[in-house]
């Protein structure tokens, strides 16, 4: 397995871009060097993703948003950040000290492995998973236990009931995600992240977001569901649970919820833009010359603009027509859909060998 | 018939679609606020902000400690100590007012005989700690003279209409 | 020196292990629940280092991901006394340790007489593909809808009849509960719901009847 990783890495962007020779230690010092160069600048874009999003939103309704701290008020994110920073943790004496500090802290770890998988450009990802979709399925299935884990052992009504509210949801809207995964995989034929980008090479037209407009209807849906954004932010409905499970949450402990929670919103938009816009081709073949990593940011930049914009236009559901939508809207759509997809392949002899 | 045409309607979001479109143009309409810090918005002379204890122009204080205010003031914020001074002229001694408990309603301004506290424009005044918040003499003046332009100029302008 | 795949095995083993211990030994069910999904975790970082990527990521997003979510709502919903159940445990030790002698000598007699069948050593000498070949997820999905195709599909309609079974169990109608129509009312517009009418002064204004009008939405 070793072997097979030191005969890997020189292929990689960063091993050839390193070329030296190759002994445990560096690889170490790579793999570790290949984590930063994800994390820190995917930490820093979500401050900026914290900001944009309080623009836009503030935009949408004719207002101006931060514009006090930095050039047009960029760094926000950061003096919000740096007081969080300062403040004082606090732990409620009913809690259950170690879950309650564990929640906020797998959260955003989560948030952040999921990255992993992600490429960025052809061969560019950290791990290049043969089933890398069932990957952030999972990872984004395991998100559920920050949420819970913080309600339960804040040992507070609002935070329980925000949690069990959450995690009900995201149970419920993971299994209509399954199902759209499922339609596109159908068309690529692997579960391999960089495969379904592959599928998609060529202009705008090869996209799947036209053979599937409304599985991308469906997963765009869901994914606000998933990641507790408007109108489906009920675990945190500040107008009846105040904050959900975030409730009995200060300092970092609550800057680390918030960081995970953006972090995952610039994932799901991440992959949106990798099973359906192409991931890092360019929409014309003749713009090939700038680099993919800039179209897949592009690409992410304008699921999370979707995102925002929902955020600004949409009242927020009542729990149990939240809950209706699931179950009785979208999971038999797309069960519809997927049977209906793999009809027309089949017929029409476009199944993958 | 019509309501095949309905659920066609929400099967394919379109009050999705036009909300989104709405929020889209919205989004590049020009602001309707200012840009607050940097610029701000009119306001009237008789804006009741910050309060100020004013002077005469030679230097004199105008307060004269009659205690009207102190006796008006609704919430009782105001306290007020008073003794002749060495030239015979009643002058205050202590002039305090508790912000946490004004509720700017210019009744002091309206008690005063000789326009010495006012309320003036001023109504960035948050502080970092309560403490500051308990204004004395020496603040009220400071207060006085910093503002005097203003004041001054806001008290011209509604003149007329006293 | 051990290699990498074997600190990790030994690493993915011990925690596995270790965390199916604490399932048992943990006093608060809660943190029970939370141990036994770190198990599931390591085992399934077992089932990677097999090269078993597909089950590993089945094995977290099924288990991990939903039936140990519903463990835990279940174990959290729950009002127990940890006072009373310590209490229990020590009139319930003798019975319990009765049935666990039972197992382990169940256990030892079976390992004693295993004896393998005579098509195990033909069906182990089948050529399986190599995994540079064939990735294991269209590996077993080849094995899964060609051979054991009716045996795959009955457990799926087995499954599917529990939960529909379920359902009718728990599922009642109850009379005089206020349902929201959620069709009719995204088929209301605006011009079913009101009007405007001129009313002149001391007159007041009649309103007008129009079909569906007066009806509850």
């Amino acid at each position: 397995m070793v072997e097979a990783f030191f005969e890997w890495f020189p292929t990689t962007w960063l091993g050839m871009f390193f070329g030296v020779e190759q002994t445990a230690l560096f690889y170490f010092i790579a793999i570790v060097a290949m984590i930063l160069v994800i994390v820190l600048p995917l930490l820093i874009a979500v401050a900026f993703t914290v900001y944009f999003d309080r623009k836009i939103w503030a935009a949408v309704q004719m207002r101006r948003g931060p514009n006090v701290v930095g050039p047009f008020g960029l760094l926000q994110s950061f003096a919000d950040g740096i007081k969080l920073f300062l403040k004082e943790t606090i732990i409620p004496s009913g809690a259950n000290k170690v879950i309650f500090l564990l929640a906020p802290m797998i959260t955003f770890t989560l948030a952040l492995i999921a990255w992993a998988v992600i490429p960025f450009g052809e061969g560019m990802a950290v791990a290049n998973l043969n089933v890398g979709v069932l990957y952030i399925l999972a990872i984004s299935s395991l998100g559920v236990y920050g949420i819970i884990m913080s309600g339960w052992a804040s040992n507070s009504r609002y935070a329980f009931l925000g949690s069990l509210r959450s995690a009900a949801q995201m149970v419920s809207y993971e299994v209509s995600i399954g199902f759209v995964l499922v339609c596109v995989l159908m068309a690529v034929g692997s579960l391999n992240l960089s495969d379904i980008v592959v599928a998609q090479q060529g202009s705008i037209l090869n996209w799947y977001i036209w053979p599937f407009l409304p599985i991308y209807v469906i997963f765009f849906i869901s994914t606000l569901a998933e990641t507790n954004r408007p109108p489906f932010d009920l675990p945190e409905a500040e107008a009846e649970l105040v904050a959900g499970y975030q409730v009995e949450y200060s300092s970092m402990a609550f800057a680390l919820f918030f960081l995970g929670e953006y972090a995952n919103i610039l994932l799901m938009s991440a992959v949106m833009a990798i099973l359906f816009l192409g991931g890092w081709y360019a929409p014309l073949e003749a713009l090939d010359f700038i680099p993919g990593w800039i179209w897949l940011l592009a690409k992410t930049a304008f699921g999370f603009w979707m995102i925002s914009m929902v955020k600004a236009f949409v009242p927020r559901y009542r729990y149990d027509q939240l809950m209706r939508l699931g179950w009785k809207v979208f999971l038999p759509i797309s069960l519809f859909l997927v049977i209906f997809y793999a009809g027309v392949m089949m017929y029409a002899g476009w199944l993958p060998k | 018939m019509s309501s095949l045409v309905a659920s066609a309607k929400s099967l394919l979001l379109l009050e999705f679609m036009s909300a989104f479109w709405l929020s889209i143009k919205y989004m590049v309409a020009p602001k309707v606020t200012i840009n607050y810090p940097y610029e701000k918005g009119p306001i009237s002379p008789r804006f009741r902000g910050e309060h100020a204890l004013r002077r005469y122009a030679n230097g004199e204080e105008r307060c004269i400690a009659c205690k009207l205010c102190e006796a008006i003031c609704p919430a009782q914020a105001i306290t007020i100590e008073a003794e002749p001074r060495d030239d015979g002229s009643r002058r205050t001694t202590r002039y305090d007012i508790d912000m946490t408990k004004c509720i700017y309603c210019g009744f002091c301004q309206e008690a005063c005989p000789v326009d010495a506290i006012v309320e003036g424009p001023n109504f960035e005044f948050a502080t970092e700690t309560r403490a500051e918040l308990m204004y004395d003499k020496n603040k009220l003046l400071a207060n006085g003279e910093r503002w005097e332009r203003e004041i001054a100029m806001n008290i011209a302008a509604d003149a007329q209409y006293r | 020196m051990i290699s990498l795949p074997v600190l990790a095995f030994y690493l993915f083993a011990a925690a596995t292990i270790g965390a199916a211990v604490m399932v048992i030994s943990a006093k608060n069910p809660v943190h029970s629940v939370l141990w036994l999904i770190l198990a599931f975790f390591s085992a399934a970082g077992l089932f990677v280092l097999l090269g078993a990527e597909f089950l590993a990521m089945l094995l977290v997003i099924v288990y991990v991901g939903a039936v140990a979510v519903l463990f835990l709502f279940v174990v959290m919903m729950l009002n127990i006394n940890y006072e009373e159940l310590r209490e229990g445990a020590q009139s319930y030790l003798p019975i319990g340790g009765l049935v666990g002698v039972i197992l382990l000598i169940e256990l030892i007699m079976m390992g004693i007489s295993w004896q393998f069948g005579a098509d195990v050593t033909v069906n182990a000498a089948q050529p399986t593909p190599m995994l540079t070949e064939v990735q294991n997820t269209e590996a077993l999905g080849r094995v899964l809808y060609t051979d054991y195709i009716f045996i795959f599909q009955s457990a799926g309609l087995i499954l599917l009849v529990a939960m529909i079974g379920a359902i009718v169990l728990t599922h009642r109608t109850r009379s005089g509960v206020k349902r929201q129509s959620i069709a009719r009312q995204n088929a209301r517009r605006p011009e079913d719901a009101y009007g405007l009418v001129d009313a002149e002064v001391g007159a007041g204004a009649t309103i007008p009847t129009k079909k569906g009008q007066g009806e509850r939405p």
